[in-house]
Formats: C-alpha cells, structure tokens, sequence
C-alpha cells in the first residue's frame, strides 16, 4: 500500500490532534504535506481523506471558532479522540488476553486483536499466556458479520431462509434487534416486517448473502427487549412432562437408564425402565436410535411414533 | 498480536502508527526486539514506522517536527509526541467483541480452572473497568449474548477444577453414546476446551494412551485421586482452530441423503461434501471412525435419511429396523407398504 497515503493520513491526524482551533481546509492543505497543488484535486482528496479517518473511528469535528468565521474548519477533539485512562492488574490483563481468544478464527478476531492492540498502547501488560487452563472459542458463521453490522447500524436486513423442514428457501425482512449463541449456535432475533411479528432465526439456515435493506438508524429496538429471552423462548422445549414405560433389553440403553426414574427386571432378560421425558417428537427419535434393544409400551402415541420412525426406515 | 496479518492496508499501518507512540510513551522506553513483537511485525518493518513517525513534519503556520524518538542501541524512547501520547479510544466492533467475550467467560465461571475466574472477581473487575473505558462504544454488546450450556452437574465441574488446579489424575466414569456404554478410565487432566457451546475436558487417557476430550455433561462419575497427573511428552493438545473432530483419511467414508427434516445433521455434524439434491434434500458425505455411530443415527432419523453408502451399512440398518419393528408385533412387525415396493 502507498507510503505516501500513509505518511499524508498521519500527518493529518497530528495536525488536527494539536490544533486547539478549527483548521481551514486551506490551512491545512498548508500544514501538512503531500496535497495535491490544484485546489480541486485537493478538495476531493481531503474528502476521502476525512472519510478514511472516520472509518478509523477518529472523531473529527467541524466547526467555527467564532461568529466572525465565514469558513468552516476541522479539528481533532483531544477528550474525545483519546482512550480514557485504563489500569489493569496482572490477572485482569490475563482475563483480557483469554476473552481476545475467544473470537479466533471467528468474525470478529481482527476487532478483538484491534482492541487489545490499543490497550497494549495505553499500557495494559495483556501478553498472551501459553496455558491458561482454559480454551473457549466462538464459533464461525458467515451471516454472523452482516448482522452485527446491522445490530450496531440498525438497519434493517433481508436474506433467504430455510426454515427447519422446508425444501425451498424463503425472502425474510427483519429489523434485526440482537444476536445471540445459544448452546453453541447463533441466533438473530427481532421484527420480521411481513409477518409484524418477532421472530427468531438460526444463523446457519441462512442461505447466501444478507444484504441491508433500509437506512442506519432505521430499527427501532422496543424498550425492555431482551434478546436472550426471545431466544430462550423460541428454543426451548415444551414444558409439560410424560412417563413413558419402557423394555429394554439388559445391559444395553444405558443412555435411558441414565435419565430412569424407576427400573425393575421384567423377566426373559428384559427390564421395565420408566423414564421421563417432554419434547415426544426427539424422544421417539432418541427410543429408534436404541433399535431392537428398547420398545416403548406406554404412552401409544410415543409407541406409534417409533414405529413410524422405524418404518420410515424402511420405505 | 501472533496472527500474520496477509494484508496490510495504510489504514493497518496508521493504526499500528498511531498506537505506537502511546506503547512506548506509557512504558518509557522498550526494546526493539519485543516491540516488534508485541505488534506482530519484523523488526525492519518496526523502524520503517518509527522513521515515518519521527519525519512527521507540519508546514504551516511554521514549520515544525511533532514527534522526537530515538531507538538507538535497539531500545525505543520517545522525547517528544504532542498530542499523540494516548491512544485512540476503542471502536464499537473494538469494545464490544471483547465485552461480549468477557460476559461469556463470566457464565463460564463455575466450571472454569483459571483462578480469576473461578471466583469471578478479576472478570468482574475487568467487565467493569473496560465498560468505563470504551463509554458509548460498549453499547452493542448489550444486544449480542452468549450462553453457555450448564449441562454439567455442579459436582464434576467442581472437581475437574480441582483436579486441573492441583495437577492430579482423575478416575472418570464416562457415557459413549455411540456405544451405548459406560466406561471406568483413569485421565490426566490437561485442560479445558469451551467449544461451540459445550465443555471438554481435554487429558491423556491412561487406557488409550491417547489424548482424549470427555464432554462434562457425559461424565457419570468423577474422583480426584491421590496420584499426581502425569501428561507425557508425546501428548499434543488440540489445536482448537482447526476444529474438535478432525477426520482420518482412514476413517470409513459414508453417504447420507437427508429430507428436509433431516438436513440439521449437515449442520451438526463436520460434512466433507454437501450438495443439494432437489426438493431440499441434501446428499452429504461424512468420514468417521465408527459405523455404530451411523447406525444409530440412521435409525434415528427414519424416513429422514437413507443411507446410501457402504451399502452393507445400509443393509445393517433396515435389518435392525425390521427387528425392532418386529418386537412390537403383528401390524407393526412389517412395513405397511405393497411387498413390490420393498427393495
């Protein structure tokens, strides 16, 4: 990349940073070197110039320094351009590092490492440690980037989605108010604007690109929203719990026997095995995995439900 | 800042030039050696930026040099910086990875060996300073949450972070799904893997003599025993960036076709190939180890997924089909479709 684009932004920063004053466009092409000499070139670089700085999260103001000023001019605000004071001792600076962890190989690996790059500037002794005891990381999904920028920008998104048993995709609109990973996954959650309704959408179900599909500024998230809840809600299993009797053959589903709440020999090398249980689509699912080594003989309709699935088997 | 970076835009490099001056100025003076390392760049590249820094001059309204540095005999001081002697506050995407990481960590804490955050406080007290520091920029992490699973009884979390804490071997009582069995090992404990959701305690398995990674929520009994862990030399940890479960080439290859009901195992399981066969039906290929695992899992799924390669797999699972269905006798105990339609 161009040396000169990098010693020209620097030099801007520095100008600006020390300037107590608003600096004209025309004192600063005086001030810092590497501007084009015609004035129009040079109006359009400055303007990409200032965009960049932005980009950077460099606060610039604009302003007058008194009612006289015909021109507006440009500065730096020190307090708001400058990290605030920030001290950590030794193990808060080894939680830091670990939490900087989290992301790699994850979307936001380069904004964590960014983070910790400014601390390191402002003095924090955030050295990475060869053995923590401990490895989390976050997993990778790639609508998760669209949609943080979409949380932070709140704008509203569209993408296409496949939701859980439908062979075809379908367009979605939502004005997206938070996302959150629920044992391991990502979830967005907010208004989906063509049902009116809240909505929650698994990350990975997302087919192709999420594209912005209104202004930033645009989401109106409700007051007292939490997202953790609506996720929580969307996820989880109905409440209302069953007992189901069941053989099993001795010695084997010991993954049921794990969660029995009551177990005796049944004679001819079988057990009775009682076991609780409230989602009775996967426990049916979980009963047919076990194959001829458990039959349900209560509730019928958890015992038709694994003998539809052991058919399916078979079709 | 270990990870090479492949490109380097001049916003990267004014960023790192802009961090640079406050990393020196708040430590007064550094080495060459370790700057260069702390910022992840070669040394030659260092005094590339350390040159630009020091020729930065201001024309107008008298010409002037901000910034005076020297790095002679490989040690970096800064004499002069104006303005630039603080670094730049942190951006929204900045502060709020790091916050939404430092709350996950927090949910972590019971199961957690690190001494800080077992007890929470240090996470606290670093949650509370970094919020004060970042301001407005911390805001977004209140919308992105992470939740961690706490399948695991309170017991066995506490006592692997005995264990881990006090560097001892383990007796472990451990469920394996795909055999359906529960086995006795002896492990020495190595560390703990907190990976897409779920806790792992990773540790050389004395039976295997292997490394191995015990899901906590499947652990069925655990004792801390007197005996120090000892982790040999040729035990190499996970590399957590490549992924958990790494499939052997030697490992069988087999072939799912998945309904639309049953393409959540594309998503749950590491597929070499997926590929859309119509309808939303998706044909996948899986390599593992264990053939009793895809059995299970065939089963399981039903009309959702038919197994199509190695077809002695195949035929396994619909024999085990027809014997499960026959044990609930006449009018279960056959498929209720004409006997033509039966393959």
């Amino acid at each position: 990349m161009s040396k000169r684009k990098t010693e020209r932004l620097l030099s801007l920063v520095v100008c600006l940073l020390s300037s107590q004053r608003y600096l004209t466009a025309t004192q600063i092409r005086a001030a810092v070197p590497g501007y084009p000499s015609s004035f129009d070139a040079f109006k359009r670089m400055f303007e990409r110039d200032k965009e960049e700085l932005r980009e950077l999260g460099i606060p610039l103001d604009m302003g007058t320094n008194g009612p006289l000023d015909e021109e507006y001019g440009y500065r730096i605000p020190r307090q708001e351009y400058m990290l605030p004071d920030i001290r950590l001792e030794p193990d808060e600076a080894a939680v830091l590092t670990l939490a900087a962890r989290v992301w790699r190989r994850a979307e936001l690996e380069g904004a964590a490492a960014g983070a910790l790059l400014k601390l390191r500037a402002a003095g924090v002794e955030a050295e990475e440690t060869s053995q923590p005891g401990i490895e989390p990381r976050l997993a990778g999904e790639a609508a998760f980037g669209p949609l943080w920028e979409a949380v932070r920008d709140r704008r509203p998104v569209t993408f296409s989605y496949r939701a859980f048993g439908r062979s075809e995709p379908q367009q979605r609109q939502l004005e997206p108010w938070g996302v959150v990973n629920r044992h391991g996954r990502w979830y967005v959650a907010g208004h989906d604007q063509a049902r009116d309704a809240v909505r929650v959408f698994r990350l990975s179900r997302i087919e192709g690109p999420v594209a912005f599909s209104g202004p930033r500024g645009a989401v109106k998230v409700p007051d007292g929203t939490d997202v953790r809840e609506l996720v929580a809600e969307w996820d989880s299993e109905p409440a209302e719990r069953q007992v189901a009797m069941l053989k099993i053959r001795a010695g084997t589903g010991f993954g049921l026997r794990r969660r029995a709440t009551g177990e005796q020999p049944g004679g001819d090398g079988w057990d009775l095995v009682e076991v609780p249980f409230s989602d009775s689509a996967w426990f049916a699912e979980h009963i047919a995995s076990f194959g001829a080594d458990v039959v349900v003989s209560e509730p019928a309709d958890l015992r038709d439900a694994v003998i539809t699935r052991l058919k399916g088997v078979l079709a | 800042m270990t990870s090479p970076r492949p490109v380097t835009t001049s916003s990267d490099r004014l960023q790192r030039l802009l961090a640079l001056v406050p990393y020196v100025v708040s430590r007064k003076v550094v080495g060459l050696t370790d700057t260069a390392a702390a910022f992840g760049v070669s040394e030659r590249e260092l005094v590339d930026d350390l040159n630009m820094l020091w020729c930065v001059e201001l024309r107008a309204p008298d010409p002037y040099c901000p910034i005076d540095l020297s790095y002679e005999g490989g040690e970096i001081v800064v004499s002069q910086a104006e303005q630039m002697e603080r670094p730049l506050r942190l951006g929204v995407d900045e502060a709020s990875a790091l916050l939404v990481a430092l709350r996950m960590l927090a949910e972590l804490g019971p199961v957690a060996p690190v001494p800080g955050l077992a007890e929470g406080s240090a996470l606290s007290r670093t949650i509370a300073k970094l919020e004060e520091a970042a301001g407005e920029a911390g805001a977004l992490s209140a919308q992105v949450a992470v939740q961690v699973d706490k399948n695991a009884e309170e017991n066995v979390a506490a006592q692997v972070r005995e264990a881990l804490a006090s560097r001892r071997r383990i007796h472990l009582s451990y469920y394996v799904p795909t055999r359906d069995e529960a086995t006795e090992r002896d492990v020495d404990p190595m560390r703990l893997l907190v990976v897409e959701g779920r806790t792992y305690l990773e540790g050389w398995c004395r039976s295997a003599e292997a490394v191995r990674l015990f899901r906590l929520d499947r652990v069925l009994g655990i004792e801390v025993l007197a005996l120090p862990a000892e982790v040999p030399e040729e035990a190499d940890p996970r590399d957590v960036d490549r992924g958990l479960f790494q499939p052997s080439p030697e490992d069988a290859r087999v072939v799912i076709e998945l309904s639309p009901y049953g393409r959540w195992v594309a998503e749950y399981y590491p597929c070499e190939e997926v590929t859309d066969i119509g309808e939303g039906w998706l044909r996948v290929v899986l390599r593992t180890p264990d053939s009793e695992w895809v059995r299970r899992l065939a089963l399981r799924l039903g009309e959702d997924g038919r197994v199509v390669e190695p077809a002695e797999l195949a035929a396994d699972v619909r024999r085990e089909a027809a014997a499960a269905l026959a044990r609930y006798g006449s009018g279960a105990g056959h498929p209720s479709v004409p006997a033509g339609e039966v393959s």
